[in-house]
């Protein structure tokens, strides 16, 4: 199978020359999902009737009037924490396994809109908690680079199907770095946007104050345009802002990098920093450097809490959102049991998994009345300091620039038992989240055993144009042409 | 044994703001439809959904607290209540906790001392501090008989899941019973009076729990107190209150010790029973609601609900007392309901008698409303109307007997009072020659009877009365009978 249709700029220009069509790439992206998902486990749900209707439907000649639609037979894949009318929406969780919503989130309904096909539902960690995506309750994805490591979580089941050439771009979601960690570990771009710019309506919650719907491409231009559709504000979702959405495409030619001030933290280039990532990441800043950009130190003193703040503040939200599967209306609900409460613990006892029912546990704790002060209450006073040192680093910069990750993909197995080890991978990552700022990930790189590197960009709140700008420029550059063994072989 | 005790009581009620739909969605608030109709993803905590807060809310939230004499706060967060229950369909509820929409109040209500039986005494003013009024949603309700399977299965409505309802909270400033009950009907009427709730405890729209404690006269400190629960209009309260207070004492005087403990009031057996002791209270772990930003209301829009707002009940009944010279119990009394005093206000001008209009809304009209089981705002009879009839009686055109027959028709019929007076042949004889032509006539009729008066007994006045009357057919003005019989017969 030879699929040449890997970015929606390509594949947009081949439907409009009547090279293929809507319903040719469509069935193409659903051959593709269904050969390699006995390998990849990356789909938890392929939507063949529904998608195939839709790339139909998308086939018919436009009426006269309507608005030119910018993702017309883009094939997408949809993380399953996203409701999508008519298709599952589990998490990742058994508590949720046989969960239909009734109702499509603004992102889907935005993305239908414009014309994009869905085919289907993609794995990720249990209601998004993880890091390696072996915490989901329907077995873990495989990275497509080396399928006995981790794609990277939690939503690691689109990175691998973005990575596989299966579709050019996937939704996930973010809460501490859950779209910019797989992308970086499976050699994509994976970009999450400002707090507020795009809606949560329909995004199972996780930690309410730190979740993004967030898009994984396989290059910056594909992650923008999806971006952009999906993006500004929702009457449904209260936090959302009334920030004017730019044309992040349009934008992506103008300027490049020169003039740019890039700043770079030296201070988290230290300890439990991978050598070859290290190498990998400084390579990519002197690359900024010959592209004309200005190379900045700049300090990010509290971002040392980051991951003690992140997990007191995700967990805590966490354990309220996560009240709601109490078996009473939707979802599992024990066989067994003569009392109410027997009710609510059995069932949230066979329902949930393990790293979930910590996280609920720990929340539960730091919210506990005598300990909310020492510990909800501390952690949100330094997210407020470490939003301020990013504001402070970001007004003498334009971006800041870092490692994605310690480390490339580790090995399916090696963390589970350390949960402490794992939680440490989203170091580089959850600052952004507590800060509310945007952030995109750029694959840079292959270590000496094949395995993708990536740095990111953090930029200011509403700033994701810069990013993409800077990003774009880099990926001009220094392209990144590698692709999975996997792949390869299977499409020469 | 009760005077040397001292009861200290606190209140919180909950009212229904008289919204068209739910605080966090579009959903309707009517009462009485199909279990679970008016619900959507919002009110039914499905997976993904977000609240989003009603304007309209705030509108009448300002105006409840305004009427409540409440410092309504610039800036108020919602918090999550979190606790498992049925009816509760996100696992917590939206309310306000450290930061409410409104507090400090220092009210003025009228208190009446009360004898055995409940008799009015006499009237006081007492000083209420209202520690807070906040704004939160509603739970469901659980059904437990009327439906299939019910000894095995209970079912959830959630159509009241959602509705808005304001929390008014009291220093425990209360004293007896009988403060308490007329605090909440003083509340009752603000809500009703400025349109910000139907306030009807029996149709559940006005909720009340009261905090009761027992202390010897000579103690500064309070007791141990109960939380008095079910609580189902305003009289039963004030027997729970009365019921509670009598047994703490007694319980205290016997040797015993109050438990903190939450009670349930069984109206039937006229006693309250244990719900939950403290043991098993509940740690609601609230923190910072993160789907909904700060409530933040401007001087400006306190300013503009202000001024929409109508003249409120207190202030109205002291002008009533002053510019129409009421007392204070029928000022009160017209002030009781808005339409009320609206009624009367219109009465008076029409009639020129704010003295005369008074009495005649309150001994007749009101009468015939209850008995018709109408309320004012629907009278048959327009205010007008009422007040050309009080201008016919005072004009002398008919009498007051007259008058109260005259109304009952106009109550049937919905005819004017003039109409009625006209087809009855009623106006009165006034002229003053006609009817000393009557008074010569009954006079040259009954000799022996003039001779008796004349000598002395003067009993008979009345038979004179009696024949003038009814040789007029009833239409001789009473008052010009009276003055011209004594004039005829005194002169000889
Ligand atoms: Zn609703």
């Amino acid at each position: 199978m030879n699929n040449p249709d890997h970015t929606i700029e390509s594949l947009s220009l081949r439907i409009a020359r009547g090279e293929t069509t809507v319903r040719a790439v469509t069935d193409a992206a659903l051959d593709a999902a269904e050969k390699l998902n006995d390998t990849l486990n990356a789909f938890l749900q392929i939507d063949r009737a529904g998608a195939t209707r839709r790339a139909d439907e998308l086939s018919a000649p436009q009426s006269v009037g309507d608005a030119p639609r910018a993702l017309v037979g883009v094939p997408i894949a949809v993380k399953d924490n996203i409701c999508v009318r008519g298709l599952q929406a589990s998490c990742g969780s058994r508590i949720l396994a046989n969960y239909h919503p009734p109702y499509d989130a603004t992102v889907i309904e935005r993305l239908s809109a414009a014309g994009a096909v869905i085919i289907g539902k993609t794995n990720c960690d249990e209601f998004a908690m993880g890091s390696s995506n072996e915490n989901s309750a329907f077995g873990p994805v495989r990275n497509p680079w080396d399928t006995a490591r981790v794609p990277g979580g939690s939503s690691g089941g689109s990175a691998a199907t973005v990575a596989a050439r299966i579709v050019p771009v996937a939704l996930g979601s973010e809460t501490g770095g859950s779209v910019r960690q797989p992308a970086s570990l499976c050699g994509i771009v994976g970009v999450k946007p400002t707090y507020g710019r795009v809606s949560r309506y329909g995004l199972v919650a996780f930690g309410s104050s730190l979740d993004q719907v967030s898009v994984f491409g396989l290059t910056v231009r594909d992650a923008a345009a999806v971006l952009g559709v999906i993006a500004g504000r929702d009457p449904h979702d209260a936090t959302t802002a009334d920030v004017p959405v730019p044309d992040y495409a349009a934008e992506l030619d103008t300027e490049g990098a020169r003039g740019a001030r890039i700043g770079v933290p030296r201070a988290l280039f230290g300890d439990g920093l991978d050598d070859e990532v290290r190498r990998s990441v400084e390579q990519s800043i002197e690359a900024y450097r010959d592209l004309g950009a200005e190379i900045v130190d700049v300090e990010l003193p509290h971002a040392k809490y980051s991951i003690a703040v992140y997990y007191i503040i995700a967990t805590a939200e966490a354990s309220a959102n996560l009240a709601r599967f109490d078996g009473v209306r939707y979802g599992h609900r024990t066989e067994e049991a003569r009392t109410l409460s027997e009710m609510y613990r059995r069932t949230r006892d066979e329902g949930f998994g393990a790293e979930v029912k910590r996280r609920i546990m720990l929340g539960t704790y730091v919210l506990s009345s005598g300990y909310y002060d020492a510990y909800y209450r501390k952690a949100q006073q330094v997210r407020t300091l470490i939003k301020k040192d990013f504001l402070d680093a970001l007004a003498q910069c334009d971006a800041i620039l870092t490692p994605t990750t310690p480390t490339p993909a580790f090995l399916l197995g090696e963390k589970t038992d350390d949960p402490l080890a794992m939680y440490l991978s989203d170091i580089y990552t959850c600052t952004a989240n507590l800060a509310g700022i945007p952030g995109i990930a750029v694959p840079c790189g292959l270590s000496s055993t094949g395995l993708p590197i990536g740095f990111q960009l953090l930029g200011r709140h509403w700033g994701e144009a810069t990013l993409f700008r800077l990003a774009h420029a880099y990926e001009r550059a220094q392209p990144f042409t590698a692709r999975p063994p996997l792949i390869a072989t299977s499409e020469d | 044994m009760k005077e040397n005790w001292e009861a200290v009581i606190g209140l919180e009620i909950h009212a229904q703001l008289s919204t068209e739909t739910k605080i966090f969605c579009g959903c309707a608030t009517s009462f009485g439809d199909e279990p679970n109709a008016n619900t959507c993803p919002v009110c039914l905590g499905l997976p993904g959904a977000l609240p989003v807060l009603n304007n309209h809310v705030v509108d009448l939230g300002a105006r409840a607290a305004l009427s409540l004499a409440l410092h309504i706060n610039e800036e108020s967060v919602f918090s999550r209540k979190n606790y498992f229950y049925p009816d509760l369909p996100k696992g917590y509820q939206i309310s306000q906790f450290d930061r409410p929409f409104s507090e400090r109040g220092v009210l003025e209500v009228m208190t009446a001392t009360r004898d055995e039986a409940g008799h009015v005494r006499e009237w006081r003013p007492m000083t209420v501090r209202i520690t807070r009024m906040h704004l939160e949603e509603d739970a469901g309700k659980n059904v437990h008989e009327g439906l299939p399977d019910t000894d095995r299965y209970s079912y959830v409505d959630l159509n009241r899941a959602g509705t808005p309802l304001a929390e008014i909270v009291t220093e425990p400033d209360f004293r007896s019973s009988w403060e308490a009950y007329d605090y909440v009907n003083h509340v009752r009427r603000a809500l009703q009076w400025v349109g910000a709730s139907d306030a009807d405890m029996e149709k559940g729209n006005l909720r009340c729990e009261a905090n009761v404690s027992v202390r010897r006269k000579s103690e500064e400190q309070f007791g141990t107190k109960v939380e008095l629960k079910n609580l189902n209009s305003v009289r039963f309260m004030q027997r729970a209150i009365e019921y509670e207070i009598d047994r703490q004492i007694k319980l205290i005087e016997s040797g015993g010790r109050v438990t903190q403990e939450t009670r349930l009031w069984d109206d039937r057996a006229g006693e309250t029973r244990v719900m939950r002791s403290k043991e098993e209270a509940h740690d609601y772990r609230y923190f910072p609601e993160p789907d909904l930003q700060p409530l933040v209301v401007t001087p400006e829009f306190i300013e503009s609900v202000r001024a929409a707002m109508p003249e409120l009940p207190e202030a109205r009944r002291r002008r009533f007392m002053q510019d129409y010279e009421l007392s204070y119990n029928d000022a009160a009394q017209l002030t009781s309901e808005i339409a009320l005093a609206n009624y009367y206000e219109l009465t008076a001008k029409a009639a020129s008698n704010p003295r005369g209009a008074s009495n005649w809304i309150r001994s007749e009209l009101l009468r015939e409303l209850e008995a018709a089981d109408v309320a004012v705002a629907d009278s048959p009879v327009k205010p007008e109307e009422l007040g050309a009839l009080v201008r016919i009686i005072d004009e002398g055109g008919i009498s007051g007997k007259q008058g109260k027959e005259v109304l009952i028709e106009m109550f049937a019929t919905g005819k004017t009072a003039a109409a009625i007076v006209e087809e009855r042949g009623l106006a009165q004889v006034s002229d003053t020659g006609e009817i000393e032509g009557v008074i010569a006539e009954v006079l040259a009729a009954n000799p022996p009877q003039v001779a008796q008066y004349r000598a002395g007994k003067e009993g008979l006045f009345g038979f004179f009365v009696g024949q003038v009357m009814k040789a007029s057919k009833g239409k001789a003005n009473p008052k010009l009978v009276n003055e011209l019989l004594k004039k005829k017969l005194s002169e000889s």
